[in-house]
């Protein structure tokens, strides 16, 4: 890999090599020592146009664990917040010898951008753009769903069972504001390529356009795709983030028609296999699109997704960095 | 005033003769090889070479005043002459606002000093293009500029009640709005033709019915008040469609389309690359089928280049922060001939019409858009319509380095373009500036 841009340019061999080294990394860092000093004099720089403390400490917390010297630039208090373009913050990085740009901007593309531009030489890490993709969002979240779906079982019995694997015949119900998630474009791009199936669920006006073209089924009734009746039995369910003030721009008509409809709750989550897991790539608004008790019930995996997310963004910036080509 | 002989060029890809280009005029047309270079005259060599009337843009933006690091009169006017063109409409969409006489006659003189083509302001409909009130029109109209078409080009004239009027306004002097056709509320922060592109990349989308909606309310109000209507731009199947129907029941409606419409679809915004954002944007290859389609049968009467130059960085940026607009006018006649030609759907003398012809029988300009007859003003262009070229948008006139066409081959190539018999370019490349002094009666 020379960069990571998109899930869409995955292909199964490259995404379960992630998944792998993944497992290596989550297995280091139950030690008591947890650095590693893969890359060591290799600069990582976080390059954050838009605001995200999740995101942003994540890749900080993955780039520090393999001893690499993080710079992080983020849109409060820097030049970035005064207007300062794309383009010179990126030769400004280039300056400083930067081996990786992890970048995270409001803008569709601007990581393509940055990639194509000759701008920087380092590697580009997509860490969210605009409404694109969020790529190892995508990829923590198919590390945790084979943690519970393939081989040992729920939390995952020894690595050895899941290494190589995929998620064959898997099923994952996706429900929320596709229209403006770049989780969900990231999902179902990876979650096809790993050979699972997809049901996209959502009110219509949450739906792109051209959405019958993506490697997915579409359903506007959840309980119907929980229940089965659209692609057979689900093994996991994520919930998207719904912002309150989609509201404002009548994708739909209040929060508690929402939730009514599309939310989460324990009595939807009865409806599910008793293996299947819930996924919420965070951060949530409880009440809108999950209830708490869902959220913090039995099958929620959403603090393990957070644990998780160190482990598959050290993989991804080791192989980018370090890696022999997967 | 230089006498000219063209020798052996074949007008509107007719049988090849010799024109005789004396006072600004067409003078003589005779068989090849008939006529003889008088004393003093001028002789270029057109063996093999297409000659059409000069052409006519009726959607040009020069940036002058108030974007001169984008364009200027002078910069815009040069692209035109190589591009084959004798006359540009320069659009509305300048700071000030060519909303007044001083603003229109303004750059009306910077046209004429500047000597490369005749310049036709369009006027705003509104004042400051803000869809408020009429700018005033009439004054536009009846100054030294001669206003005749009247655009908030950029923008759309959404308020139903002030379209209406405008259209009604302009018969008093003969005048046409030419309306850009967007719906203001479903393209708020479009940035790319809504579809499956758009859903894959996550940009939002800017969809066809936003245009077509307009383009039918404006069919109906040009037919109900008996006004002459122009549509900038058309850039859907469904838009060719409405006014193949407007046409059909006699509405007086003309359309147009631009050269990247007719080549270009939104496929190649899968790499954002700002040098494809446009507005309205490229649309898919059933669109490009239907615009195509259109021309032939005569239901886009004209291609206009929309040139739009930007500075540089307005473009070397990340997708959402950059300008929309793409150069056109050292293109156009190429993309045309690749569109429209090599495919069979126009002939030289069909190029001529919907380059030339129409666009200046739109705009008013008395001296422009003929044949090629003897007494007509001597605008025409020699074009080799067997040469292919690369574009290079480091070597063009324009100020504007965003050409979607950069690295291609294209077919057809200007050679020479002669403005009422002053030949402002030759060999391909740019001659003389025609002195300002030297306006011809012609020009108002
Ligand atoms: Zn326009």
């Amino acid at each position: 890999m020379r960069h990571l841009l998109s899930t869409a340019d995955l292909s199964r061999a490259e995404a379960v090599r992630v998944l792998d080294v993944a497992e290596q990394m989550a297995a280091t860092q139950q030690r008591e020592i947890k650095k590693l000093p893969t890359l060591r004099g290799r600069t990582v720089v976080n390059l954050f146009f838009e605001d995200s403390t999740r995101t942003r400490i994540s890749f900080e917390t993955a780039a520090k664990r393999l001893s690499a010297d993080v710079i992080t630039f983020s849109a409060k208090g820097s030049s970035v917040s005064k207007g300062e373009s794309l383009k010179d913050t990126a030769l400004t990085l280039q300056a400083m010898g930067a081996d990786a740009v992890v970048i995270r901007h409001g803008s569709s593309g601007a990581p393509l951008r940055l990639a194509r531009s000759g701008w920087t030489s380092g590697a580009v890490l997509n860490a969210g753009d605009g409404t694109h993709e969020h790529p190892t969002q995508a990829l923590l979240d198919a590390f945790t769903l084979r943690r519970h779906l393939v081989g040992g079982g729920p939390g995952g019995g020894p690595a050895a069972d899941r290494v190589g694997a995929d998620l064959a015949g898997k099923h994952v119900v996706v429900v929320g504001d596709v229209l403006h998630s770049r989780v969900a474009r990231s999902n179902v791009h990876l979650l096809h390529v790993l050979g699972a199936r997809t049901t996209l669920v959502a009110p219509p006006t949450l739906l792109p356009i051209g959405v019958e073209t993506w490697p997915c089924e579409v359903s506007y009734d959840l309980d119907a795709a929980l229940r089965g009746d659209v692609q057979g039995p689900v093994d996991a369910v994520m919930a998207l983030r719904v912002q309150l003030e989609r509201m404002d721009a009548a994708y739909f008509p209040s929060a508690r028609e929402y939730s009514r409809r599309y939310g989460i709750d324990a009595a939807r989550l009865a409806l599910l296999p008793p293996h299947a897991s819930l996924l919420h790539p965070g951060p949530m608004n409880r009440g809108l699109e999950i209830t708490a008790e869902a959220a913090d019930g039995a099958r929620s995996r959403i603090v393990e997704q957070v644990t998780n997310g160190v482990a598959v963004r050290m993989a991804a910036l080791y192989l980018l960095l370090a890696g022999e080509d997967a | 005033m230089t006498t000219t002989l063209v020798r052996a060029a074949r007008p509107l890809g007719a049988e090849p003769r010799d024109l005789l280009l004396r006072d600004g005029l067409v003078a003589e047309v005779a068989p090849a090889g008939t006529l003889t270079a008088p004393d003093g005259a001028r002789t270029v060599e057109a063996e093999g070479l297409v000659a059409l009337p000069g052409l006519v843009d009726l959607h040009t933006h020069l940036r002058e005043p108030g974007r001169e690091d984008a364009e200027t009169v002078d910069t815009g006017t040069r692209a035109a002459a190589l591009g084959g063109f004798t006359a540009v409409h320069a659009m509305a969409n300048t700071a000030p606002v060519a909303d007044t006489a001083g603003v229109v006659e303004q750059v009306w003189r910077l046209g004429r000093e500047a000597g490369w083509c005749d310049v036709r302001p369009v006027g705003a409909v509104t004042t400051g293009l803000e869809g408020q009130r009429l700018a005033e029109l009439g004054a536009m109209a009846d100054s030294a500029a001669g206003v005749r078409v009247f655009s908030d080009d950029g923008k759309c004239v959404f308020d139903a009640v002030l379209m209406r009027r405008a259209l009604e306004y302009v018969k008093a002097f003969d005048g046409v709005v030419a309306q850009h056709a967007q719906e203001p509320r479903l393209t708020e922060g479009a940035q790319m033709n809504e579809g499956a592109v758009s859903g894959v990349l996550g940009l939002r989308g800017w969809p066809a019915v936003a245009e077509e909606a307009i383009i039918a309310r404006d069919v109906l109000l040009a037919g109900h008040v008996g006004s002459r209507l122009h549509v900038c731009h058309l850039s859907t199947a469904g838009s060719v469609e409405i006014v193949r129907w407007a046409k059909a029941r006699g509405v007086d409606v003309t359309a147009e389309v631009t050269p990247h419409h007719l080549l270009l679809t939104d496929e190649l915004v899968r790499g954002y690359d700002p040098v494809y954002k446009v507005n309205p944007p490229l649309r898919t290859d059933d669109d490009v089928r239907a615009l195509r389609a259109g021309v032939a049968d005569g239901t886009i009467d004209v291609v206009a280049t929309d040139h739009a130059p930007h500075p540089v960085e307005d473009k070397d940026c990340e997708w959402s922060a950059a300008a929309m607009g793409m150069t056109g006018l050292e293109t156009a006649l190429s993309v045309v001939v690749q569109a429209l030609v090599e495919p069979g759907h126009l002939d030289w003398a069909g190029v001529a019409r919907v380059m030339s012809q129409t666009p200046a029988r739109i705009g008013r300009v008395a001296s422009q858009g003929g044949s090629l007859q003897v007494g007509e003003a001597a605008n025409l262009v020699l074009v080799d319509p067997a040469a292919r070229w690369t574009v290079d948008p480091s070597a063009m006139a324009t100020k504007g380095r965003n050409s979607p066409f950069a690295g291609r081959e294209l077919p057809a190539r200007v050679v020479a373009t002669f403005w009422e018999g002053h030949a402002t370019v030759l060999d391909g490349a740019l001659a003389t500036a025609r002195p300002a002094e030297a306006g011809s009666t012609w020009t108002r």
